[in-house]
Parts: C-alpha cells; sequence; structure tokens
C-alpha cells in the first residue's frame, strides 16, 4: 500500500475529485452561511432583503456540492462512508436540520408579514448552526475517530467527537465563512451596506487568520502521524512555505479591504485563504481518508464503480461548471435595494 | 436499558418517516416542473395571457414545494451513512454510482437552471427562460429515474457478485443494475403517479375557485377554468393508464417477490385452485388467517394468472421469519387502489360533463374534485409503505437482512433525532404547506404579481439594466405587475 509514494491511480483521482467537491462545496456555501450569519448584524429590512437576494438565485447550486461530497462518497469510498456518518452522528445530524431551517426560510420569508421575524431567525440559526456543526465534524475527523477494523464499523461512542479541539474547529469555520460573506457582500452591494461590510471584514479576517493559526498549530500535536508529516525533516519547509503564503495572501486581502478598497478583490483573497487551508488539510490527511486508520485504498469501491463514474464525471462536472457560471453571470452585478420594488 | 433491536427499530421509523416526507414534495413538484413547462411554452406560443398568469400563479407554489423537497432530500441522502452504515458499506459500490449519477445529471441541472426559470425571464429572455424551465423538468425527471433505478436493484437485484472478504456487493454489470427487472415498470408507475398527484391538485385548486365564485355570484377568471379544463384533461386520459400500469407492476412484482403480492392479497393459505380477491379482511400475523374476510372467488388467479382456476400459494409455504408484517402492507395496498379507481371516476365524469358543456357548472364534480385534490399524495405514500413493507425483512432483496443493515448507533441517538425529525418536519414543512395553501386561496388573474416583484417576492434581480419582463407581452394583455 503505498503510503508515502503519490501515484496517480483511480482511487487518487476519486479522492482528489472528492476533496474538489468538498472544496468548492466549502467555498461557495461558505458565503452564503456566512451571510446568514451575518443578517443577525444587520437590522434594517432593507438591507436584509439586499443580502438574502444576493445569494437566492444560487443557493441551491451551491448546496448540490454538499449532497455531491457526500453521494461521491458513499459511491467512490463506501466504507469510509459508513464509518464517518455514524461517529460524526450528532454534527451531521445537527447540521442537516439546520440547513433545512435555512433553504426553507429564503421562500418562507417572503410569504408572510407577520411572521417573517421568525425565519430571519431561522435563517441566522440555521446558517450559523450549519456552520458549527461542519467545523465540529470536520475537527472531529481529523482528530480520529475510533474504528472495529474487522467488523468494518465504527466502534466508539456518540458524544466521543465533542473535544476541546472539534468546538474550536467548529468556531473557526463560523468565522472564516462569515468572512467570505461579508467580502461577498462588499463586492455584491453598495452604499452603507457595503462600508459596513468592509468595516466588518477587516477584524473577521484578523480572527479568521487567528483561528487559522490556532488550528495549524494544534493538529500536528494530534496524532504522530499528522506531526512527522509537517515537521520530519525537510517537511519543516513546506509547514513555512504553507505558513507564508497564508499571511502573504492575509496581507494583500487586507490591504485590498482598506488601503485599495477594492470591491471582487477582497472575496477572491478570502477565497484564495480557504484554498490554502485546504491544501493543508490534504497535506494533513493524505492518504487516509479516516485518520489514521483507514487509507483511501482501503475505503475504495472496486475499479468497476469507480470507473463507471468517471466516465459520468468526466463528461458532467465541466458542463456543470459551465452552466453554473452561466447562471453567476446572469445574475451578476449589485444588487441594490430599488431593484424589483416596481 | 434499551437493546440494539430497539435502535433498529428506531432506524427504521427514522428512514421510513423522512423519505415519506421528502416523496411528498417531488411526487408534486415532478408533475408541476412539468405543467409550469407546458404553461410557459402555450405562453410562448399562443402569446395568449392566461397561460402567463397560471405560469406565474404555480411557479411561486413550485418554488416553495421546491425548496421543501431540496431541504428534506439533503437529509436523504446522509441518512443511508447516519443509520444505515453497514448497507451503505455492503451496497456502496453496486448503488452509489447511479445515486452519484443522479447528482451529477439531475440536481445539478435543477438547482443550476431553477434561479433562472425562477426569476431569470427578464435577464435572458424568453428563448432561455424556456430551456430552464424544461431543464428544470428534465432534471426533476432524471431525478426519479436514478434513484428509482437504485431502489429497484434493492428490490430486485441483479447484475453483481457478492466479495467474499468484506461480504460487498460488487458490480459486474452497471447495465444489468440500473436496469434491473422491476426498474422499468417502478419508473413509469411512479412518474405517472407524480403526475396525477399534480392534476389533482391543481385541478382541487381549480375546483375551490369555481365553487368560490358560484357561491359569490362572480364570473371565474379564464385562468381558473383553463387550469381545471387543463387538469380534468389529465386526469381522464392518465388515470386509466396508470391502473393498467399498476397491474402490469403487479405481475412484475408476482414473478420476483411473490411474498409481497400474498402480503398485498391477503393470502395465508394457498388456493391450489384459483385465489379469491380478498376486498376486505382483518390480517392476523399471530394465527395467520385473515379474519372477516370478503372475497371474490377465484379473481385474484384471474388478475394475476389470467386464468380464474390457476393455483396460488399463500404464506402457508412461507417460513415466518421471511414474511412481511401483512396488515401494512394489505391495507396500505388496498388504499392506493381505491383512490386510483376514485380518480377513473373523477376522469369519466369530467368527459361526461364536458360532453354536455357543463364542466364549469357542474357543482358536484367540483366539490369531488375538490375533496380528491390530496388523493395523489396518499396513495403515492400508500404505494411506497406497499412496496417498502412488503419487501420486509430484507433491504437489498433476499441478501442483506434489514436487521443487519443498521449503523451501530446507541438507541438513544437515533431516538433523539428521530424526535428532532418529527418535531422539526412538522412545524417547518407544516408552516410551508400553509403558506402553500394560502397562496392556493387566492385565484390566479391577470394580476398575478411576478415572483420578483415587491413585498410578495423575493427579488433575485441582481443587475445593471433589467429589462422589463412586460416587453414580452403583448399590450392588449394588460399587466399591472410593473
Ligand atoms: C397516484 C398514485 C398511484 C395510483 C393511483 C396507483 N398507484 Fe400503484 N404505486 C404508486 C402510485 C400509485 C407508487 C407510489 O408510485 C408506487 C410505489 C412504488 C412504486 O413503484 O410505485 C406504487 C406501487 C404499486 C405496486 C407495488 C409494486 C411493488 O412493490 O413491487 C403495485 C402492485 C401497484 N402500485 C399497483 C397499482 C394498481 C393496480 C393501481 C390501480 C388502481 C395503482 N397501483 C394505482
Ligand atoms: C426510491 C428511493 C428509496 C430508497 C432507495 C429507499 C430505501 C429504503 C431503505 C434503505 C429503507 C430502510 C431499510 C428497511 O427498513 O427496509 C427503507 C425503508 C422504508 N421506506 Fe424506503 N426507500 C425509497 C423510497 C421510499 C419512499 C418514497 C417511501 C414513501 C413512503 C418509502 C417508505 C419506506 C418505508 C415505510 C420504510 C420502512 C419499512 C420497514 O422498515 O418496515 N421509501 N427504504
Ligand atoms: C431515499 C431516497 C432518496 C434520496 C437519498 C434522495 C435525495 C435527494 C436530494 C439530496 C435532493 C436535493 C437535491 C438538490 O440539492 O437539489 C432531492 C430532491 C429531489 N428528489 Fe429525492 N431522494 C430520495 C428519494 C426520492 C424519490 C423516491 C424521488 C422520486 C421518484 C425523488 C425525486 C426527487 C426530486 C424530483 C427532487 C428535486 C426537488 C423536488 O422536486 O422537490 N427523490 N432528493
Amino acid at each position: 500500500m503505498p503510503v508515502e509514494g503519490f501515484t496517480l491511480d483511480l482511487t487518487t483521482i476519486w479522492a482528489f475529485l472528492i476533496a474538489l467537491a468538498v472544496l468548492i462545496y466549502v467555498i461557495l456555501d461558505g458565503f452564503d452561511l456566512g451571510l446568514g450569519m451575518l443578517f443577525a448584524l444587520e437590522r434594517k429590512r432593507g438591507d436584509r432583503d439586499v443580502m438574502m437576494n444576493s445569494v437566492a438565485p444560487v443557493w441551491d447550486g451551491n448546496e448540490t456540492w454538499l449532497v455531491l461530497g457526500g453521494g461521491g462518497l458513499l459511491a467512490a469510498f463506501p466504507l469510509a462512508y459508513a464509518l464517518i456518518l455514524p461517529a460524526l452522528y450528532a454534527p451531521i445530524i445537527a447540521m442537516l436540520l439546520a440547513l433545512i431551517f435555512r433553504g426553507v426560510a429564503f421562500e418562507f420569508r417572503w410569504r408572510t408579514e407577520r411572521g417573517r421575524w421568525a425565519w430571519d431567525i431561522a435563517f441566522i440559526a440555521g446558517s450559523g448552526i450549519a456552520a458549527l456543526s461542519q467545523g465540529i465534524t470536520l475537527g472531529g475527523l481529523l482528530q480520529g475517530i475510533q474504528i472495529d477494523k474487522a467488523a468494518r464499523a465504527y466502534s466508539g461512542g456518540w458524544w466521543d467527537w465533542l473535544t476541546p479541539f472539534s468546538l474550536t474547529v467548529g468556531v473557526a469555520v463560523m468565522v472564516g465563512y462569515m468572512l467570505l460573506g461579508a467580502t461577498w457582500l462588499v463586492m455584491k452591494t453598495g452604499g452603507p451596506l457595503q462600508e459596513r461590510m468592509r468595516a466588518r471584514a477587516w477584524p473577521l479576517g484578523a480572527v479568521t487568520l487567528a483561528f487559522i493559526g490556532i488550528v495549524s498549530l494544534w493538529t500536528p500535536f494530534l496524532q504522530d502521524g499528522y506531526y512527522n508529516r509537517w515537521f520530519a525533516d525537510w517537511r519543516i519547509a513546506l509547514a513555512g512555505g504553507v505558513a507564508a503564503a497564508v499571511l502573504a495572501i492575509a496581507a494583500l486581502m487586507f490591504r485590498s479591504l482598506t488601503i485599495h478598497r477594492h470591491e471582487y478583490r477582497p472575496f477572491v483573497l478570502a477565497l484564495m485563504l480557504f484554498v490554502l487551508c485546504f491544501v493543508g488539510l490534504g497535506i494533513s490527511m493524505f492518504p487516509y481518508i479516516v485518520p489514521t486508520e483507514i487509507t483511501i485504498y482501503e475505503a475504495a469501491a472496486p475499479a468497476k464503480s469507480q470507473i463507471f463514474m468517471l466516465v459520468g464525471a468526466v463528461i458532467l462536472l465541466p458542463v456543470i461548471l459551465i452552466y453554473t457560471a452561466y447562471a453567476y453571470w446572469v445574475f451578476r452585478g449589485k444588487v441594490d435595494e430599488g431593484t424589483g420594488y416596481h | 436499558m434499551l437493546g440494539s433491536f430497539d435502535a433498529i427499530l428506531l432506524a427504521r421509523i427514522q428512514f421510513a418517516f423522512t423519505v415519506s416526507f421528502h416523496f411528498l414534495f417531488p411526487a408534486f413538484t415532478i408533475g408541476l416542473a412539468s405543467y409550469l413547462a407546458v404553461l410557459n411554452g402555450l405562453w410562448l406560443w399562443t402569446r395568449d395571457g392566461r397561460y402567463l398568469d397560471l405560469f406565474r400563479y404555480w411557479v411561486k407554489i413550485f418554488a416553495l414545494a421546491f425548496a421543501m423537497g431540496v431541504v428534506s432530500g439533503i437529509v436523504m441522502s446522509y441518512q443511508f451513512g447516519t443509520n444505515w452504515s453497514v448497507f451503505s458499506d455492503k451496497a456502496g459500490p453496486v448503488i452509489g454510482a447511479p445515486m452519484a449519477y443522479e447528482v451529477l445529471s439531475a440536481f445539478f441541472l435543477e438547482a443550476g437552471f431553477l434561479g433562472i426559470m425562477l426569476f431569470g425571464r427578464s435577464r435572458v429572455g424568453d428563448t432561455l427562460h424556456m430551456i430552464a424551465c424544461a431543464a428544470v423538468a428534465f432534471g426533476t425527471f432524471f431525478s426519479a429515474f436514478w434513484i428509482l433505478s437504485v431502489n429497484s436493484w434493492m428490490q430486485t437485484p441483479t447484475g453483481f457478485e457478492i466479495d467474499a472478504i468484506t461480504g460487498q456487493f460488487m458490480p459486474v454489470d452497471f447495465w444489468q443494475i440500473i436496469f434491473n427487472p422491476s426498474f422499468p415498470y417502478r419508473l413509469v408507475h411512479t412518474v405517472t403517479a407524480a403526475y396525477l398527484t399534480t392534476a389533482f391538485i391543481v385541478g382541487g385548486v381549480g375546483a375551490f375557485h369555481l365553487l368560490r365564485h358560484r357561491r359569490r355570484g362572480e364570473t371565474p377568471t379564464p385562468a381558473t377554468r383553463t387550469m381545471f379544463s387543463m387538469a380534468m384533461w389529465m386526469a381522464a386520459i392518465v388515470a386509466p393508464v396508470q391502473i393498467f400500469l399498476g397491474d402490469l407492476h403487479g405481475l412484475n412484482t408476482l414473478e420476483h417477490q411473490p411474498i409481497k403480492v400474498m402480503a398485498m392479497e391477503g393470502h395465508y393459505e394457498s388456493h391450489p385452485e384459483g385465489a379469491p380477491l380478498y376486498l376486505f379482511g382483518l390480517p392476523n400475523d399471530e394465527t395467520q388467517t385473515l379474519d372477516y374476510a370478503i372475497g371474490i372467488p377465484k379473481v385474484s388467479s384471474l388478475i394475476l394468472r389470467h386464468d380464474l382456476n390457476a393455483p396460488m400459494d399463500g404464506l402457508d409455504t412461507i417460513p415466518d421469519d421471511e414474511q412481511p408484517p401483512v396488515a401494512i402492507v394489505f391495507w396500505s395496498f388496498r388504499v392506493m387502489v381505491a383512490l386510483g379507481f376514485a380518480m377513473l371516476g373523477i376522469g369519466l365524469w369530467s368527459l361526461l360533463a364536458r360532453m354536455r358543456r357543463q364542466l364549469y357548472d357542474a357543482t358536484w364534480l367540483h366539490r369531488a374534485a375538490l375533496i380528491m385534490a390530496p388523493s395523489g399524495l396518499i396513495a403515492v405514500l400508500a404505494g411506497w409503505i406497499t412496496t417498502e413493507v412488503g419487501r420486509q425483512p430484507y433491504t437489498v432483496y433476499g441478501l442483506l437482512r434489514t436487521a443487519d443493515s443498521a449503523a451501530p448507533l446507541a438507541a438513544p441517538a437515533v431516538g433523539a433525532s428521530l424526535v428532532a425529525f418529527i418535531v422539526i418536519y412538522f412545524s417547518v414543512f407544516g408552516a410551508g404547506t400553509f403558506y402553500i395553501l394560502r397562496l392556493m386561496g387566492r385565484q390566479p388573474s391577470s394580476k398575478e404579481p411576478r415572483l420578483a416583484d415587491s413585498v410578495k417576492g423575493p427579488i433575485r434581480t441582481a443587475g445593471t439594466t433589467p429589462a422589463p419582463e412586460e416587453a414580452t407581452r403583448r399590450p392588449d394583455t394588460t399587466e399591472t405587475g410593473a
């Protein structure tokens, strides 16, 4: 089993594709969940309308990447799917329930005057809890889960995921998503709302950076495997490189936000921060899918399934990306309060 | 303390509950998406304002139902792992791929074009908007295609072998897996069911407004009449087709899952000389008898074997631990069939009224159509309960038992999440249903506001130069949306 070496085989391709789906999910739904949390801070009805309308045409597509991540995991790595989901049962169910509240709020909010406040709360709380649960899920996976290899089953309890580490990752993800949300709104809005978002993006960026630091320093000490991967011999240079890149991008983002007062660039840079963190995560985990018990090779579906799906993915993913980009293009530009109020 | 059996029972209840709720929405939106595409096409073709009014009326309802379908569906895609992890590990190599295809070919298509369908007419123009409507409708169909293929494979598994070491189902031939023997029947019967479900909801709403107008002495709007008429055509044409398809489906089930059919028919005992069709009876699994049975001799053999005297085996030939709970299957099947015939009745009645040129004045027909509005939803649930309970005690028929499929979870964890699902589903989807009913309570008119209008709907147009949607509309149908 190639643990050290990297070979490009079907299983690796699928690991990469699923990681890609999760990454796309994180950055797309990340900004709209973050926007949901920022909803709490904007009390004016008009501002809230604008915020929600900036994501309303695309949120469903954004969430579909989550379904692809889950469905893809089942298809390409059924064993991992069967181990991880029961292990992280509580945060996953919490996430699903939170996404229900948040998703329906998009439609329900417009259908009632008297009850609007309730759906505003559903939107805020749903977004917040979904983000928190996703972070906890990630933290819970990173810290390792207890399995019975012979039985091919999870063997821990149903509170195992709850640790200071997983909670920290949970909060980190919440803050990071809010940063994405704020920079998205800098791009999509104008006037006072945009100014406030610009002002908020700054501290959110600082806190995100702090959390990236904490989680990155904490992770290597969770398990020896992570430590060796980052700090043994030449690899320390890799760690240094990733850290330097994060700092450089963060610096660019702060300058872009405050000094140059760009509109699009802060969002793009915030996305790049997320991509870098994700790459770091990949370095920690590869080739494990359930750290540090099960590798992608052990969990992989047979080649027949992987090939069959790969055909579909190779044809359909580019098409999906094209029409998704087209949908974003159709709804491009600023959302302003007047639009739609004829 | 609760044992592991209870965790499995709770997981079963949880799955049945969440999937039943989920399916109510697609059952409606699969049909409604096609209806909207047809309405939009008719509007573009004829430029008759009625169709645009109807499109605008139903698209708001569609948006609500679709959102609920999506969020309850996301729950489903994770339920396999959270509650049925052993099943996922074992069957994943086979069913994972079709489910991934569902995401790639259906969910993205729906989600990608939904925004344009709902809010994009003024931004992309009529042609692309029409394409978006069609894409959403196709998406809902593809969705049904793949998930029903998966479900059918679980009912009639083919095209696989079992790995000696891991015990996993390994694919041998994906063509056989996807087009397994019960799939074609299940697909057409279920999609037709979705069309009927929509037809009866649309017809019920139309009937409601016709009745209300009559009571108030007003004339119904042209849109109201059109919607009632279209729905009644669907009922008259599709209901008989559905009964025919149901019969074919039953024959297929007899071939592949005879035990299920014994339960549906209430045949505890074998009938070597032709089996009766039981109309009523109280199944008793303890004594293995159908108490207080009322039946027509030999008709079951006639329907299932096309021969009055064909012998039929009963559950007495089947060991107890291979039998599904008969009462649930027996009754849910009768509910579905009864509703199917009731739908046929409404369809014929509407033809009669149409012939007499009384379609819009036949008060009793309208009352009946109003009562039948939810009949499709009930029939669909009843049908699925027949199907799913009838295949017990297996998840993968004959090969993997339900008891061996569940995740190693503690009963309190499953119990707590089950309670959360029940409370949240009833409150959230209850509110959604209330909003839908409120929208249905308004009659469709040429003043139909656009989804994008004012406080009544999300704006979602984000942009530089939104061309007014009304530009595509002829001046003779005055538009007050702007
Ligand atoms: C509007 C809904 C509707 C209506 C009116 C009917 N059905 Fe149905 N039926 C369904 C909706 C449905 C369904 C929900 O779509 C099911 C569940 C699973 C499936 O494949 O289709 C189903 C299943 C189902 C099955 C179970 C097959 C299996 O589990 O293997 C049989 C035998 C029938 N149907 C037969 C009929 C007959 C004889 C009908 C005529 C009166 C009928 N159905 C009307
Ligand atoms: C087409 C996709 C579907 C798939 C893949 C599917 C799969 C499953 C699975 C894995 C279980 C749990 C194991 C078991 O108890 O046998 C189950 C049970 C069940 N499902 Fe489905 N299901 C589907 C659709 C539906 C729908 C639309 C309904 C709507 C009513 C439904 C009703 C039930 C019920 C009532 C049970 C519980 C049966 C029992 O445990 O006694 N299913 N199904
Ligand atoms: C257990 C089985 C099922 C699973 C895992 C499942 C999964 C899902 C998921 C994840 C979504 C959301 C898609 C999105 O993000 O846009 C969804 C929606 C949908 N599902 Fe299911 N589903 C199941 C059963 C069914 C059945 C039985 C049908 C139809 C025959 C169906 C038809 C649809 C349709 C048409 C939608 C689009 C939303 C809507 O129309 O309301 N699903 N489903």
